[in-house]
């Protein structure tokens, strides 16, 4: 399927997907700084949880004065360590509610369901990558201070620092746990559907400008999307720039109203250029010719 | 000077394009959101009939947007609506219960059948391991100090009166209250489970840690044994362990099973890209491995609970034999066919 090659600096988390019905839906993967809140922000939430939990337990406690509560609080304190994060992702949503926040989601690689498996081999990693070491790095900082190995707390942090510099160090961003689940974290896109600039442009009660054929090639669809998304931004400064150079460069003076001008370029252009892949030719950008689609 | 005409059909495909079609992308995004924000049950039946239709409705639409349209906006928009509808018509995983039902009934007894050579290799390391600590004790007993940390010994070490060491297998029912052996009860289930996860989690190291702690897990029983069987009490001192052990060895067993596989799909890939054995060995690997949780859990609770109020050997040995038979039955009785649904 031939695409204009995106420019975007998101371009390198795009990957190619392809449902059961043969369409890539192009998806695009969560970057390492949202995978990082999330998981900072669900840390936050399980300790929020495991305070307000031994808070309850403690006055339950108290009040029955029965050391079952104890017991309660070990088999919760496990729950909470292992099964925050599975049951989540287990769920319909396959995200915790750090990952929802910031907008992810666990999805099978493979395009099929997330199974049970998957997460409970994602998440169990989780273990040696981060709360292992961790509680050893604070354990063994503990002990530094008392007199012991300077070198125990150091190896534990490097250990924890390896797995979590992993995703960095692959294009998908893969923690161990997801290279070994099969599974990637995308980022779960909500968009409105934006207003149809040409339609705008051409309902208008005013009367069009008309381009001339020199004029409408001087650009191909890089420029097009880009000028796309200058409309859609709607930033002042930006559309006179834009504008005083494509009329500087076609010839065309300036009667005064920017955005009408864009508008009107903006539909002509893009009717040209769709013309053209009608007939199978398309013009990446300014810079190169017409071709035909391979 | 510019022209200007007074033309007011649609430029771009884009535009007659969304005219057609809008209404439809509407309505799937307006159900979608439904089900993100509220979850299917609040989903009318019609509408749910009408979903997958809406999806291939809009993948067409992209598809064609794709090749006739310039209208980035428009892309993108048809992008995530397919993605997001793609996920609740393909990615959501079956309801909780069904999921449970599966695991137990198929899922992981199944999985654990497919580790059975792992777990025979987790079994014959154990009892290796236990062998080995066994003979270096009985040759030197000083060998007990150096594989049981003090903390777990509790006095239990070969310098212990044969009258002690009785009374710590035996001991325990008559004075402790029962709420002190569920506490005794829910330390071991998370303690036992945590190290099961760590077996599991450890393999993908080529094996090595995963072995490391199912050998050492061995080491510890044989100098256990030794100790007891050199008072006399090896008789006494099995009985002990095997009510809860059978179930809790097993647990762990399996779960350094998993774990070797991780590490052996990772070493010998075979066929299959590093990459791909790692994951068909990850998965199967995880279903066995979170069951073991549960078996742990019913270990925990025969030992906290069972072992501490039951003081009549014949009866442990009993209980022992009963879990191990019917775990055995359970995961290795021969099965029928798939029916082919997924976990």
């Amino acid at each position: 399927m031939a695409r204009p090659p995106s420019r975007s600096s998101i371009a390198g988390l795009r990957r190619r997907f392809i449902t059961p019905e043969g369409v890539d839906l192009n998806i695009e993967l969560g970057t390492a700084g949202a995978r990082a809140g999330a998981f900072l922000l669900d840390g936050v939430l399980m300790l929020g949880v495991l305070i307000l939990a031994s808070i309850a337990i403690g006055l339950m406690a108290f009040a029955s004065q029965s050391i079952l509560m104890v017991g309660l609080w070990i088999v919760g304190f496990f729950t909470l360590r292992n099964g925050w994060f599975t049951l989540f992702e287990m769920g319909a949503r396959g995200a915790t509610p750090g990952k929802r926040i910031v907008g992810l989601r666990v999805v099978a690689r493979d395009g099929a369901r997330l199974t049970g498996g998957a997460v409970i081999a994602r998440n169990a990693m989780r273990e040696i990558e981060i709360f292992l070491p961790l509680s050893y790095f604070f354990a063994s900082l503990g002990a530094m201070f008392t007199g012991g190995d300077v070198l125990l707390p150091l190896l534990a942090l490097a250990w924890s620092m390896i797995f979590l510099l992993f995703p960095l160090f692959n294009r998908d961003r893969l923690r161990v746990g997801d290279l070994l689940a099969g599974t990637w974290v995308v980022h779960r896109a909500r968009a409105q559907l934006g207003h149809d600039l040409a339609a705008s442009a051409a309902q208008s009660t005013r009367p069009r400008r008309v381009f001339s054929d020199a004029q409408l090639d001087l650009y191909g669809i890089y420029e097009l999307q880009t000028l796309e998304e200058v409309l859609r931004g709607g930033q002042t400064d930006a559309i006179v720039t834009v504008a005083a150079a494509i009329r500087r460069k076609g010839d065309i003076p300036d009667d005064g109203d920017d955005y009408g001008f864009l508008s009107d370029y903006y539909a002509a252009l893009c009717g040209r250029l769709e013309r053209g892949m009608m007939v199978g030719l398309r013009r990446e950008d300014k810079y190169s010719k017409a071709t035909r689609a391979a | 000077m510019t022209a200007y005409v007074e033309a007011r059909t649609p430029l771009v495909n884009a535009t007659r394009f969304r005219a057609a079609h809008e209404a439809d992308w509407d309505q799937l995004d307006k159900i979608l959101t439904l089900i993100e924000k509220r979850g299917v049950s609040a989903v009318p039946d019609q509408q749910l009939l009408v979903l997958p239709l809406l999806y291939r409705a809009a993948l067409s639409s992209l598809s064609v947007a794709r090749e006739t349209s310039l209208d980035r906006a428009l892309i993108t928009y048809l992008e995530q609506l397919c993605t997001r509808a793609y996920f609740q018509i393909y990615g959501v995983p079956t309801s909780p219960m069904k999921q449970l039902a599966h695991f137990f009934a198929r899922g992981w007894p199944e999985a654990v059948q497919a580790l059975w050579k792992e777990t025979l290799v987790s079994f014959l390391l154990t009892v290796a391991g236990a062998l080995v600590a066994y003979l270096m004790i009985a040759h030197d007993p000083s060998w007990y100090y150096a594989m049981i940390p003090d903390g777990m010994a509790q006095g239990r070490d070969p310098g212990a009166s044969t009258e002690l060491l009785r009374q710590t297998l035996y001991d325990g029912g008559k004075d402790a209250q029962q709420s002190a052996l569920a506490l005794f009860a829910s330390f071991l289930f998370t303690h036992n489970a945590q190290i099961a996860i760590f077996s599991f989690a450890l393999g993908f190291m080529f094996c090595v840690p995963t072995a490391g702690l199912i050998v050492y897990n061995g080491l510890m029983l044989g100098a256990m044994i030794e100790v007891f069987a050199s008072k006399g009490l090896g008789y006494n001192f099995v009985g002990w362990l095997m009510i809860h052990g059978t179930t809790e060895l097993f647990a762990i067993m399996i779960s350094g099973a998993a774990g070797f596989r991780i590490g052996l799909a990772i070493a010998f890939p075979g066929r299959l890209s590093r990459t791909d054995a790692a994951v068909a060995a990850g998965r199967s690997a995880a279903t066995a491995m979170g069951g073991t949780v549960v078996m742990l859990a019913v270990a925990g609770l025969l030992e906290g609970i069972g072992r501490q109020t039951i003081t009549n050997d014949e009866l442990r040995y009993a209980i022992g034999l009963v879990m191990l038979a019917g775990w055995l039955l359970y995961f290795y009785m021969p099965r029928g066919k798939r029916d082919g649904t997924p976990a």
